[in-house]
């Protein structure tokens, strides 16, 4: 039994849109199979975990919660994978993003006006460009290792966090927690009504201008064509390192506010946690969402329900939340897997012996 | 003991995690292919060497184990990126997720349980020379391996006609394919070797290192040791120097620490991944150094033609 790959004559238009969909369908299978081998009834598990928490109103407006800043890590991330630059630091621009938003609160935690929530977002964007825009520049300059850069980032990042909120930006009335002061009135972001919050509007706007950007400007064809065929944009006069920092500054800002936007409504602080791994999640959507901004935003509300799923793992089947994680990687390996075939046509050969070729 | 003795006894076991991980990447590369996932399949060995050594007792059984796992997880990479063609870099993402996923589920229950260290297999008689006996000869099994494996990988790189194979297929796969090389198995040989070393990395640090599991416990070790290959120019020697170097600088910061400078401690938990960057930019930033021996085809995908 051989599997072999044939090359399709052109993109298949029909996989391209099914490949995630079967990239899911497998992936509830594999689930199903796990919570078999727990001991768990696997229709029941698959149903709590997939399809209770889109079943009542207050869940529907977690998902969304989680979802936000998803959507908006994931579509600048998918910018940049389409632009063959790979940012996965995200999680570190989060940090950040969040450590300069909150300067404002922690220095200034009396300064109450209508101006403190732009400027904190604005401070958020920024310190998610500044941290992004470290790897871009080893890159262009040295032609250092994205990748490992931005990585090792987020490490630094978290150490930076940690110092902040262990030493000198500690709540002094906070009992000795790990914790800055609470912030309150204009220092915490609108919601609407329930928990649902202006990160929500936020992240929809950014996928409605990077459609444009990318479907209908300049910008967006170079981006393409440089991550495609790097040669041709380098004939087009397309350069490489401006689109490297492009990308960059973009994810960075977005995963910034993605940031910024969490301490700014659901955490309500800083602390040393602040992110259940949004920033690596985000590849997943990105990939999910096939690098297109509105796929992203179907990607997003998916992972949301898999962090969800994990919380209800944990509540109604006495199993680990960690199962989250375990899905969000076999979910990119099958959608990984499916891609292939868009370009491919996948053929299982069976049979004892090689037939003989055809003669030709 | 004397003192100087004691540091670069500390330095070998934080720079021997490093070393296997390193030195097995280091032939995926050569062959042409970019496994990220180093990380995944090291904290995937962690838990499984534990799990397996805990529940045995044997900690060799563990070792055993955490190859394994290695190798698990790396042909679920060779799959997805050779037979399916897939984008090796957004694999090898993936399979640090799923591994960071996958070993926090699998090692859950094993957390706080005391782990069954790896004893040091002392070479009666060699280990009893002053101050290199200890160091040299003094180690446990996985520090042998470690000092044995930078030796073959060397000697079978540039001395046989497997490394010539292996350095012709990642720098040229269609010439090799043409030659009548198979670039697939070959390939396929390599990741497997490289999920080994990953995973006996892994289980270096929860059977030998810090005998307990501990989620994430790898701490980015899986990505410096991929920073480490690039550092050291695809060359096994500057591997294990490289290695030794971030060793040091670990360690060094933890001796900082102790001696209660005021320096922060999170400052000091930051130098090895910011010396990193650092030494990444180095080699990146000198075109001679780091253009002679890369891999020519590293990351590109190869479909056989029939």
């Amino acid at each position: 039994m051989k599997l072999i790959l044939e090359k399709r004559a052109e993109h298949s238009q029909k996989m391209a849109v099914l490949s995630p969909l079967i990239a899911i369908a497998l992936t509830v299978l594999v689930g199903g199979i796990i919570f078999a081998v727990r001991g768990l009834n696997p229709f029941y598990a698959l149903y709590i975990y997939f399809i209770d928490p889109v079943m009542s109103l207050w869940s529907i407006e977690q998902l969304v919660v989680k979802a936000t800043p998803l959507i908006l890590i994931g579509v600048g991330l998918a910018i940049c994978f389409t632009a063959n630059v790979w940012n996965i630091g995200a999680e570190g621009q989060l940090t950040m993003g969040a450590v300069f938003g909150g300067l404002l609160p922690v220095m200034f935690p009396e300064f109450q006006s209508p101006l403190v929530m732009p400027l904190m977002l604005l401070l958020g964007v920024i310190g998610g460009m500044a941290y992004a825009a470290i790897p871009a520049l080893l890159k262009n300059r040295f032609g250092a290792n994205e990748i490992l850069t931005s990585l090792m980032l987020v490490y630094v990042a978290g150490f930076i966090l940690d110092w902040l909120v262990r030493g000198p930006w500690r709540d002094p009335m906070g009992f000795n927690f790990p914790k800055t002061v609470t912030f309150d009135g204009w220092q915490l972001l609108p919601t609407f009504g329930g928990t649902i919050h202006m990160g929500a509007v936020l992240a929809v706007v950014a996928v409605v201008v990077l459609a444009v950007v990318m479907g209908r400007t300049l910008k967006g064809f170079e981006i393409l064509v440089l991550g495609n065929a790097p040669r041709a944009g380098a004939f087009a006069g397309f350069s490489r390192t401006k689109i490297v920092l492009f990308s960059f500054l973009l994810s960075g800002g977005l995963a910034g506010l993605a940031g910024i936007g969490e301490v700014m409504s659901t955490v309500g602080q800083l602390q040393p946690t602040i992110s259940p791994g949004y920033g690596f999640t985000a590849i997943i959507v990105a990939f999910l969402g096939r690098l297109n901004p509105i796929g992203v935003l179907f990607a997003g509300l998916m992972l949301g329900i898999s962090y969800l799923g994990g919380e209800a793992a944990q509540v109604t089947l006495g199993m680990s939340d960690k199962i989250a994680k375990v899905f969000q990687g076999i979910l990119l390996f099958f959608i990984l897997a499916c891609d292939s075939m868009i370009l491919y046509r996948i053929r299982l050969i069976t049979g004892a012996k090689p037939q003989a070729a055809p003669a030709e | 003991m004397g003192a100087l003795e004691a540091v670069i006894l500390t330095i070998i076991t934080a720079s021997t995690p490093l070393l296997l991980a390193a030195i097995g990447e280091l032939v995926v590369e050569r062959s042409g292919v970019l496994n990220l996932g180093v990380e995944g399949m090291m904290v995937m060995g962690a838990v499984c060497g534990f799990a397996v050594s805990y529940s045995t007792g044997s900690p060799y059984l563990g070792v055993l184990a955490a190859i394994a796992a290695g190798v698990f997880m790396s042909l679920l990479f060779g799959f997805l990126t050779l037979t399916l063609v897939a984008n090796q870099v957004a694999t090898g993402l993936a399979l640090t997720l799923l591994g960071l996923g996958l070993s926090g589920l699998i090692g859950e229950s094993f957390v706080g349980l005391p782990g069954v260290k790896l004893t040091a297999l002392a070479i009666p008689g060699l280990s009893q020379i002053p101050f290199i006996g200890p160091i040299l000869f003094g180690q446990d099994i996985l520090v042998y391996a470690s000092f044995a494996l930078v030796a073959a990988v060397s000697y079978v790189m540039f001395k046989t006609r497997t490394g010539l194979i292996i350095r012709a297929i990642g720098d040229n796969h269609t010439s090799a394919h043409a030659l009548g090389y198979g670039v697939i198995p070959v390939r396929y040989a390599c990741v497997m070797f490289g999920g080994a070393c990953a995973g006996l990395s892994g289980g270096y640090l929860s059977l030998a290192y810090t005998p307990q599991w501990i989620e994430n416990m790898t701490g980015g070790r899986g990505w410096i040791a991929l920073a480490l290959v690039v550092f050291s120019t695809w060359l096994p020697k500057r591997v294990a120097i490289g290695a030794y170097l971030f060793g040091a600088v670990w360690i060094m910061g933890l001796y900082v620490q102790a001696a209660g400078v005021g320096i922060p401690s999170q400052f000091l938990s930051s130098l090895p991944y910011l010396v990193t960057i650092v030494a990444l930019v180095i080699i990146s930033g000198n075109k001679t150094l780091s253009r002679v021996n890369t891999p020519a085809c590293i990351g590109q995908s190869f479909v056989p033609d029939r």
